[in-house]
């Protein structure tokens, strides 16, 4: 029998003082052969993170200890080593030289003070003792790899010139530069955009089949890991409950949490699970009607020089929201998406454009029948308010006296969010996040709302409590009868709980309509590449295009004015904008 | 560039608004020069001898009117004379700002030659002896006064070692340098030891809070030793607030250090600001002050291009 690259037998990490108190990962054990992918998956806290971290000693540097187990790696030499009681200077070797990583955040995970050709050309260094130009020219050569364009020029980029898909890449870069036998990539797309995450996929596909090199890949989506994984490990409360070949795992799973991460995590269906609860009737008043909204950012120019010009983060944007109705808007970062939702909320100045409700305060353009959810549940309480003194908030904000009626109506939202009746007395640091964004949700609720503005209110969630926040937020809207503007990136997320949706793109919307009729039959061609870039558990062992395209600048020049848009119906409300 | 230029077009506006301050502060304080020098035996002038004195020192004018002869003065590069020195203010200190920036130096580079291993070193042994030690140590330089350090460095030599340190005539630096370097190393070391623990104290802080950075465990996934991360990864991102410490620090040194000048009989900055105010030489006091000032701000602003060259994020000019 042919020895594995890596055979992972019995893994126990624990972490701090006690380390059996402490045990993140309890008796772990996979194979992995040459050229094949595992992905792990799990939840925050599954100790997915922490067992790819011990494949390459890692964890040491973050307080765990490998207490039991062993970790085979067949080296490049012919030798195997036990990487669990390696030394550490052979520790070195094999991290770089054969153990290749890259993380989730390309943001911080690479030094802001160094250019990137320099962290490139570290790993030749370091593994190659290249030095000065070969180390360079290595360093370049790595770059057009993972097909950077100008990859010369862009060496002496330092991090924060370059956005993150193209940091992402750089990781990669770095990661690949020894041509390791083993890439471990830890979330690697978690924090970018969804065609983004295409493009760096469709790359680590390739370089995959260029180089015969085994994977591990961990993710909580498990609709990634149908598009790229052979094998799947699922791992919940440090433990590999169920693994084995993909197509295994997706369409006869076993074990019970992976039932439930495959039934309870929202899936993107391309439209077919889109709701189908709502239906506009003639002549009914619209709970929010936006026209025209327009907001521009003007870009600083020095004291001796005039602006050059502003950025047109939101152009012309328009729409109607029916009470009861959920309209999502999509888009990527930086897209416009979350300014058109403060702009609605008064957060930020709109240069040009109108939108009113029914209870429009026409003086301070607030309205307290419109409230918001925000996306971060941990960041967006205040941590040293008590749960009754945040809940009063927004009443005080009002002018409105808090009373008797007031707890009552606390009590009653918190049963009604499914919290228990004590929470009252309670801070923010004794609920999950789960439960924080149950508070977030009864916080904006107080005011008997309208409205609610939901700006990625359940993307910081893990994945099987985003499924029942959303339930939480239809049912609370079926009850209330309220309208959502749901600010989404998440396109299986937007599937459950839209009825109409808009897609922006570089500030503009460029397609609207019924969620059903957008997602399963898009007209733009950016919603068509956004939505081909969507993970889904349908698609599998996808050869994903590899597409360098960037977002436009939407930096204009004083007085620019974007010319008149037209538009072309595809039946009921479906609309898009017609391409140049 | 505009940045520089925007930059030394505030050095005018801060030292105008700083004599502003002084040349009103210094004459709120009760008594003139007349009682700093005649003490009580002024009463016993007669008026009309107080007025001609008065009128010597340039002292009889309303205020408004001294400020505004001063100030001229100043645009032609004149700061007045010193009344108990009988010359001209600025050569005065001229005369005295070679030592002060003397000991600053050496005791900046006390400071950083010694402080930024320590706090390293601590930095990278977290929770152990040697790291509680540089801690301790640290502590202590920080809450030591000066001149008790200077007293037990003189006390430790002469009934230790039997070594007097020299004392003595000032020999400045181009006169003869192993001399001037004898008598300057204990104030030195004296003003380095503090200065030494706070630059340990935050390049300990500084370096623990960067190898918790993911950028550093991508070093480290890459195969790169510690001593390769400690020095290329962390230690460029760490020295941002070091050079933040060591350039408030440095700034204050410049002007002057007076308890250190005067235990090790300096003819420093320090002392000669001491004595102006005491004997209300306000012609002096004023000229020390804008000088310092003056520095203070060369200091700040080379700090702030110290920031450029270490962090390519910072742009400067732009937002604030």
């Amino acid at each position: 029998m042919i020895s594995p690259l890596l055979s992972v037998s019995n893994l126990h990490v624990g972490f701090g003082r006690d380390l059996v108190k402490t045990e993140i990962v309890k008796g772990v054990s996979f194979d992995l052969s040459a050229g094949e992918t595992l992905a792990i998956v799990g939840e925050s806290g599954s100790g997915k993170s922490v067992t790819a971290l011990s494949i390459n000693r890692l964890v040491d540097f973050g307080g765990g200890r490998i207490t039991a187990g062993s970790i085979m790696l067949s080296r490049a030499d012919g030798t195997t080593v036990d990487i669990a009681t390696a030394k550490e200077p052979v520790l070195e070797k094999i991290r770089g030289g054969e153990i290749g990583m890259i993380f989730q955040e390309p943001m911080t995970s690479l030094n802001p003070v160094l250019s990137i050709g320099r962290q490139i050309a570290e790993s030749f260094r370091l593994h190659r003792g290249l030095t000065g130009r070969q180390a360079e020219a290595a360093a370049k050569d790595a770059l057009d790899r993972v097909r950077i364009p100008d990859a010369a020029r862009r060496l002496k980029y330092t991090p924060n010139q370059l956005s993150g898909g193209m940091l992402q890449r750089v990781m990669i870069a770095s990661a690949l530069a020894c041509n390791p036998r083993l890439l471990i990539a830890d979330e690697p797309t978690t924090a970018l955009d969804v065609t983004v995450q295409a493009q760096i996929m469709a790359l680590l596909a390739e370089l995959k089949r260029e180089t015969g090199m085994g994977m591990i890949f961990i993710t909580h989506d498990i609709g990634l890991v149908a598009g790229s994984a052979d094998k799947v490990m699922v791992m919940q409360a440090g433990e590999a409950v169920e693994q084995g070949p993909l197509d295994d795992i997706l369409d006869r799973p076993q074990h019970a949490y992976t039932k439930h991460l495959l039934s309870a995590v929202p899936h993107f269906q391309s439209g077919r699970a889109a709701r189908a609860d709502f239906a506009r009737q003639q002549k009914q008043m619209a709970a929010l009607k936006v026209e025209g909204l327009t907001v521009r950012f003007p870009v600083s120019g020095s004291i001796f020089s005039r602006s050059p010009g502003s950025v047109h983060a939101v152009e012309n944007i328009g729409f109607d929201l029916m009470p009861g109705e959920t309209l999502a808007i999509v888009g990527e970062s930086g897209s416009g998406k979350s300014t058109t939702a403060r702009a609605i909320l008064g957060l930020v100045k709109p240069i040009r454009g109108d939108f009113s409700t029914p209870g429009t305060n026409a003086a301070t353009r607030t309205d307290p029948g419109v409230q918001m959810v925000f996306q971060n549940p941990y960041a967006s309480l205040n941590p040293r308010l008590r749960i009754d003194s945040i809940l009063a908030e927004p009443v005080i904000a009002a002018g409105e006296p808090v009373t008797a009626k007031t707890r009552e109506r606390m009590a009653m939202l918190l049963k009604r969010v499914g919290l228990p009746e004590d929470s009252l007395e309670r801070y923010p640091h004794q609920f999950s996040g789960g439960q924080r964004q149950r508070l977030c949700i009864a916080r904006a609720l107080m005011l008997n709302p309208k409205i609610l503005v939901l700006d990625e209110a359940v993307s910081a969630l893990d994945v099987s409590v985003q499924a029942r926040v959303l339930e939480l937020l239809i049912d609370l809207q079926k009850e209330y009868g309220l309208a959502y503007l749901f600010v989404s990136h998440d396109m299986a997320v937007v599937e459950r709980i839209a009825h109409r949706i808009a897609v922006v793109y570089a500030g503009q919307i460029v397609e609207i309509g019924d969620a059903a009729s957008v997602l399963s039959n898009p007209q733009h061609s950016y919603t068509k590449r956004l939505i081909s870039a969507v993970p889904t558990i349908d698609r599998r062992q996808q050869h994903f295009e590899i597409d360098t395209r960037q977002i436009p600048s939407l930096v204009r020049p004083a007085g620019y004015e974007p010319p008149q848009a037209d538009w072309r119906g595809f039946g009921g409300d479906h609309r898009a904008r017609v391409e140049a | 560039m505009t940045y520089l230029a925007k930059r030394l077009l505030t050095f005018p506006l801060v030292m105008l608004g700083v004599s502003i301050l002084v040349f009103v502060a210094i004459r709120m304080v009760p008594g003139d020069a007349i009682t700093a020098m005649l003490g009580t035996e002024a009463g016993l002038l007669t008026p009309a001898q107080r007025q001609a004195l008065a009128a010597y020192f340039g002292i009889d004018q309303p205020i408004l009117v001294q400020y505004g002869h001063w100030l001229l003065g100043v645009f032609k590069g004149d700061l007045g004379i010193s009344v108990i020195h009988g010359k001209p203010v600025l050569g005065i200190i001229l005369e005295r700002f070679p030592l002060t920036l003397e000991l600053a130096l050496l005791s900046m580079m006390i400071a950083i030659l010694v402080g930024l291993p320590a706090g390293i070193f601590a930095a990278t042994r977290t929770e152990k002896l040697s790291d509680l030690g540089v801690r301790i140590i640290a502590m202590i330089g920080q809450s030591t006064p000066n001149f008790v350090t200077g007293l037990l460095l003189i006390y430790a030599l002469s009934a230790g070692f039997g070594i007097l340190p020299t004392m003595g005539e000032f020999t400045p630096l181009t006169v003869d340098p192993l001399k001037n370097l004898g008598q300057m190393i204990l104030p030195a070391i004296t003003l380095g030891f503090a200065f030494a623990a706070s630059v340990a104290r935050i390049s300990r802080s500084a370096m623990l809070d960067v190898l918790s950075e993911d950028y550093v465990r991508t070093a480290r996934s890459r195969g790169a030793p510690k001593r390769w991360v400690i020095w290329r990864h962390a230690l460029p991102n760490a020295l941002i607030p070091v050079v933040t410490i060591s350039g408030v620090e440095f700034g204050y040194l410049l002007g002057g250090a007076v308890l250190v000048e005067q235990i090790f009989a300096l003819p420093g900055l320090g002392r000669l600001v001491l004595e102006a105010i005491l004997q209300r030489d306000y012609a002096l006091v004023q000229g020390c002050v804008l000088f310092i000032a003056f520095n203070f701000m060369v200091v700040n602003l080379l700090v702030d291009l110290a920031y450029v060259a270490l962090d390519p994020r910072i742009r400067l000019g732009e937002g604030s």
